[in-house]
């Protein structure tokens, strides 16, 4: 590999390694105090950006997720713990906003349901590969001798079709 | 049979995905269910318009049925509602009371409600999002109505027009009056 291509390369990525660790949280939003600012980010990041829907807050550039950002760390800093700070806004946006849906009777099927298509798949192609053997071995006796009255048939209509032309 | 079945087992599936993404076709993804429902408004008290004497208080919300409007003079849709808050108004059925949402500048929702028309009996600016968020709100404009006792009964999510007024707002403002 040339040096060139390398280098290239090398720029590749760390432009894309680099891009994905980009957040949208900014400088003058960060608490001072490292400890405080971690548990932030790890609030928003289970809360969804209710304008962009498939983003958490701390991922989205919203105006609204901006201001929940600021929400999050104010409770944190006035002493909340996360679970306090997540209940917060469940409050006021409903579970909708947790990005990991908490498990609950309303919220079984969406926990349960990929397990249940996993057995229904395993069921139907146990029962899918299974089948050829036992139709090949019930077939056979289906398939018994002519009697001789069938016999008989058969070849009057073979012969009615010959007279018939 | 049970052979048969499996084959048609796919297009029957397919069937019946095209007629679950028929049927979401009609969803709108900004409905989110609102949890405040049949719960009490928040309690604020919001800072006037530059003009204004008097913002806007949870307390103004209590003593009649009243709608609570989400706007802001960046928000394109409000534009467009306006006019029909304005004719609300203009009945002189409901007071509607306006939270003026992430204004830059507070002279902006000033200058545009002189332009367009103040439908509003009273207006909070809510520059940080504060007591929005603490309405769920997650757009403008969004129009609740708050009961007598200052219960949140119900959300609108996008513009209030002619047939939503008349169809929804209307009848829900009548059945709690009685």
């Amino acid at each position: 590999m040339s040096p060139r291509l390398r280098q290239g390369l090398l720029a590749a990525v760390l432009t894309v390694g680099l891009s994905a660790t980009a957040w949208a949280v900014q400088p003058d939003e960060m608490l001072k105090d490292p400890a405080l600012e971690a548990r932030a980010r790890e609030v928003s990041r289970e809360l969804r950006c209710v304008v962009c829907q498939n983003e958490s807050i701390d991922e989205s550039n919203a105006e609204l997720a901006r201001d929940l950002r600021l929400i999050v760390r104010d409770r944190v800093q006035k002493g909340d713990s996360n679970q306090q700070v997540l209940d917060f806004v469940v409050a006021r946006y409903g579970d909708y906003v947790l990005l990991k849906p908490p498990f609950k009777l309303s919220t079984y099927a969406l926990w349960f349901g990929p397990l249940a298509f996993l057995l229904l798949a395993l069921w139907g192609g146990w029962s899918f590969f299974r089948r050829p053997a036992t139709a090949t071995a019930d077939s056979e006796p289906v398939v018994a001798p002519l009697s001789a009255e069938e016999k008989k048939r058969l070849e009057k209509l073979l012969r009615d079709e010959d007279n018939a032309r | 049979m049970v052979r048969k079945l499996i084959f048609i087992a796919p297009a029957l599936m397919f069937l019946l995905l095209v007629g679950a993404f028929v049927l979401g076709l009609n969803n709108n993804p900004r409905d989110i269910p609102s949890v405040l429902i049949n719960r009490p408004v928040p309690a604020f008290a919001l800072e006037p318009l530059p003009g204004d004497t008097r913002g806007l208080t949870s307390d103004d919300l209590k003593g009649d049925v009243s709608l609570v409007n989400i706007f802001g003079s960046w928000c394109v849709a409000c534009v467009a509602e306006h006019p029909y808050l304005v004719k609300i108004r203009d009945t002189g059925f409901v007071k509607i009371y306006g939270i003026d949402w992430r204004e830059k500048n507070p002279a902006d929702g000033r200058r545009w409600l002189d332009r367009n028309g103040n439908p509003y009996t009273l207006v909070g600016l809510d520059p940080d999002s504060k007591v929005a968020v603490d309405f769920g709100v997650t757009g403008a404009p969004e129009t609740f109505v708050v009961d007598k006792a200052g219960v949140i009964r119900y959300k609108h999510v996008g513009p209030v027009t002619d047939e939503v007024w008349a169809n929804t707002l209307k009848p829900i403002i009548e059945g709690l009056r009685k």
